[in-house]
């Protein structure tokens, strides 16, 4: 190589980095806040799919007639005020001023109808509360009524619901489409409106604020509340998976919130002096273990009982979660300290033991079939639970038969009521948001209406269903708590399925950034980044 | 020559049809259900049941397949379950970023990896060569996730130099593009310069011994010129291969780099796709890495003709 050549390439080498080191600096802008979801976005219609990841983005570009505050209390969203006929059957509700849609359009009563009834097609609360509904009509713009044809006590919970399926307010013509169907546009009328050009599944989804939103005037309280948006646009990094990779890029500062931190970073968050971990949630999360209620030996409540009773709920947080701090034991089917939050009924679960699960078992006249498990091995969430569930069925007496597979194929499997030795099964153990388990009738275990169930599993119990039924018909408070305290009990008698404890799931962010409040869920609205 | 091109892409036809079949059958019989998964965890069996028949699942398999193949005939290769948008935009959207990961990973590796081969067999059994092989092991016994950690920890973390995580467009600027690849490209690379180096070392270890090669050297030529031009280049016909065959696995293989730097490409497109049961995008991918496959070893036939002219076709 001769010199002159050496000058050359060192030049041309020299070129290519400076070009490189131009670049280089993050283009960081104050007013992006990035952010890595729980998981992938992939359907945009928060109505057809009860998926999270579709109601998070729900949240964020439609708005909702109420809201759900961080106590669980119900309070006024999009509508200004509403008043109910003395027999509770006429509901009118008025709209507060100045709701538009992303498209200019205002919001109207007719828009308002269009989405309960896709809603009420799709959702279990709004196909329950769509029993009672006779008609609804819009007298006005700005005026909704929803009539009964017999009173009911959820009319407000219901269009409150705060999670899967919420009742987002579409327009009119987006609502009309089969709620069998996706949506093909986005438009709603909250505080972000959707860069629908910018989407990109797997790789990003990006929110802008919405300028015309006119935002409540109370403080944020879970999805109640002033909506203010004081950041330009939202990214969602759907594409950062890997849990190390996500607490390192938020150590880095290329993002600014991880919605979901996994519990092995928890103590290593905590430590870093430019993390935060914000309290968001009240409630938390709910595990819990599914029996099939169709085959045998689970069609005997004796068996199940055998089988709560065995479940101490600290063996399973402690092997799933880890971090006391971020763990209770709770015996409320409907989540401790929540409304309806109930111990009516939970001695066999919380205060069980081994002697106890084997003498049930003993009884039950259990035969020694192997007890199908399904144990999703990709799930880091819930991964542990089965293994847990296992060692203490086998101390109990049971023959286990611990199948692993991937969640998706457990989602799949759990559909079908074959028998387990025929590609069905016997147990399942999954987690749920607490406010989708909070309420006696959004609780997807206390429908026991068999086969007929809207569920997995297929309970089976008439006084349950009467308990349900008059739940729903209920219309104040004390006789709905009592209502519920002793569907509470008649599902720990009957063993409709076994609650493994709660815990919250971490969130981790920048400190650079501010407004955090409780929402019980994953909302990007009142946040700073300074 | 022009024959036996015409004659390859023409069996790659087969190739292809092979494939699909096998693929759509095996999916079908593989367990978990899309609709299941598209439903969400709150939802319930008429939902599920529902979306299956707005999907087509509850049709025949035989009757599916007629539908599936006939599409793919016209280029259509069907739209996602999970994503509702056509398979061929996904792939679209995902091929950039994986075949640039790939790219920039061979250059470091073929760069790397065959000057440290030819000197590993230059100073055969010396310390050189001794740890040039020992960093071969290392390169082969290392994940790619645990190189990914701690190359992200020192180049990101502690020194600063370039990012944890993300892709950015060839269309946002040369700089930015190669920015963001550089620490996925290192990390993949470690394992294909590990097998290239060894590769190129045995390759080129044969040719020095051959009468060549003394003739070279008596002919008094610089033992540059000796290693590069003659026994590098005689050498060159299994290294070619080993890097075809490279290419090949870059581009299907790159799953766990994708993940862990949160590139969006054809490998996170593909495990998400597999555990969505989303049939028509798993389909579609794959038949795309078969297509790959065909034509990566297709090209490396045909760079055999420059490497040895011995070789006719």
């Amino acid at each position: 190589m001769t010199p002159k050549s050496v000058v050359r390439r060192s030049l041309l080498a020299a070129a290519l980095c400076s070009s490189l080191l131009l670049t280089l600096p993050a283009m960081a802008q104050q007013n992006v806040l990035k952010v890595v979801p729980h998981s992938n976005l992939a359907v945009l219609d928060p109505i057809w799919t009860t998926a999270y990841m579709s109601r998070n983005h729900g949240y964020m570009i439609y708005d909702t007639l109420f809201g759900t505050d961080e106590n669980g209390k119900v309070k006024p969203q999009m509508v200004e005020s509403w008043t109910e006929s003395p027999d509770k059957r006429l509901w009118t509700f008025k709209l507060r001023k100045g709701l538009e849609f992303h498209d200019g359009k205002p919001v109207t009563g007719e828009d308002v109808i269009a989405s309960l009834q896709r809603w009420g097609k799709r959702d279990a609360m709004g196909s329950a509360l769509m029993q009672f509904v006779t008609k609804m009509d819009s007298p006005t713009p700005d005026t909704f009524r929803i009539f009964l044809g017999e009173a009911n006590g959820f009319m407000i919970e219901a269009l409150g619901k705060p999670s899967s399926n919420v009742p987002f307010i579409m327009p009119k013509r987006i609502a009309e489409t089969d709620p069998f169907k996706q949506i093909e546009e986005h438009i709603g009328s909250g505080p972000y409106t959707f860069k629908r050009d910018e989407f990109k599944p797997g790789d990003k989804a990006v929110y802008l604020k919405n300028t015309k939103y006119v935002p409540r005037s109370e403080p944020p309280s879970g999805t109640t509340g002033g909506k203010n948006v004081y950041v330009d646009r939202v990214e969602w990094n759907l594409a950062l998976r890997d849990a190390q990779a996500q607490l390192s890029a938020l150590q880095k500062g290329e993002v600014d919130i991880i919605e979901a931190l996994g519990f092995d970073f928890f103590e290593a968050a905590k430590t870093d002096p430019t993390i935060q971990l914000p309290k968001y949630s009240n409630y938390g999360l709910q595990y819990m273990a599914r029996f099939n209620h169709l085959h045998k030996p689970f069609d005997n409540p004796k068996v199940r009982q055998a089988v709560i009773a065995a479940f101490s709920q600290e063996a399973f947080l402690r092997a799933q979660v880890g971090v006391k701090e971020l763990y209770k034991p709770c015996g409320s089917i409907f989540i401790c300290g929540s409304p309806y939050g109930s111990l009516a009924g939970s001695d066999l679960q919380m205060k069980s033991n081994m002697k106890k699960a084997q003498d049930l078992l003993k009884d039950s006249g259990y035969d020694g079939t192997p007890i199908v498990i399904m144990k999703p091995t990709d799930l880091a969430s819930i991964q542990k639970l089965p293994d847990v569930a296992a060692q203490l069925m086998r101390q109990a007496g049971f023959k286990v038969d611990l199948q692993a597979m991937d969640w998706q194929t457990l989602v799949g499997r759990r559909a079908k009521k074959d028998a387990p030795d025929k590609g069905g099964w016997h147990m399942f153990l999954t987690a749920w948001q607490a406010f989708d388990v909070w309420s006696p009738i959004a609780n997807p275990t206390t429908d026991t209406r068999g086969e007929k169930s809207t569920w997995f599993g297929w309970a089976t119990d008439d006084k349950m269903v009467v308990l349900r039924d008059q739940f729903m018909r209920a219309t104040d408070d004390v006789t709905k708590k009592k209502l519920a305290d002793q569907m509470h009990a008649r599902m720990f008698e009957i063993g409709t399925h076994a609650i493994l404890g709660e815990y919250q799931q971490p969130m981790a962010a920048r400190k650079n950034i501010s407004g955090f409040f409780v929402t019980n869920g994953n909302i990007y609205w009142n946040l700073k980044k300074n | 020559m022009l024959k036996f091109l015409f004659r390859r892409l023409l069996s790659t036809i087969p190739v292809l049809l092979v494939v699909a079949v096998l693929v759509f059958l095996m999916l079908r019989l593989t367990p978990g259900d899309p609709a299941a998964v598209l439903a969400g965890d709150a939802a319930n069996t008429e939902q599920i049941a529902q979306i299956r028949t707005n999907l087509g699942l509850d049709r025949s398999i035989p009757e599916q397949f007629a539908i599936w193949f006939g599409h793919m005939l016209t280029g259509d290769l069907g739209q996602s379950y999970y994503y509702k948008m056509p398979v061929t935009t996904l792939i679209g959207q995902r091929l950039e970023p994986t075949l640039s990961l790939a790219l920039i990973t061979i250059v470091i590796a073929v760069g790397v990896a065959v000057p440290l081969g030819v000197l590993a067999a230059w100073r055969f059994g010396g310390a050189l060569d001794r740890t040039l092989m020992g960093f071969s092991v290392l390169g082969f016994s290392v994940p790619v996730f645990v190189l990914a950690y701690v190359l992200i920890w020192i180049f990101s973390l502690k020194l600063g130099w370039l990012p944890v995580q993300g892709y950015k467009r060839l269309s946002e600027g040369l700089g930015p593009w190669l920015y963001q690849l550089l620490l996925p490209a290192i990390t993949l690379s470690v394992i294909y310069i590990a097998l290239i180096a060894r590769v190129t070392r045995a390759s080129v270890l044969d040719t020095l011994g051959e009468d060549y090669i003394r003739t070279a050297r008596a002919k008094g030529l610089p033992e540059v010129k000796v290693l590069m031009r003659h026994a590098l280049a005689n050498a060159a016909v299994p290294i070619v291969t080993v890097i075809g065959i490279g290419v090949a696995l870059l581009i299907g293989g790159v799953v766990v780099t994708e993940s862990v730097y949160a590139i969006p490409g054809l490998g996170r497109l593909t495990v998400d796709a597999v555990l969505a049961r989303d049939f028509p995008t798993i389909q579609g991918v794959i038949l795309l890495f078969s297509f790959f496959y065909v034509m990566i070893n297709l090209l490396v036939d045909l760079s055999y003709v420059f490497f040895d002219p011995r070789i006719r076709y």
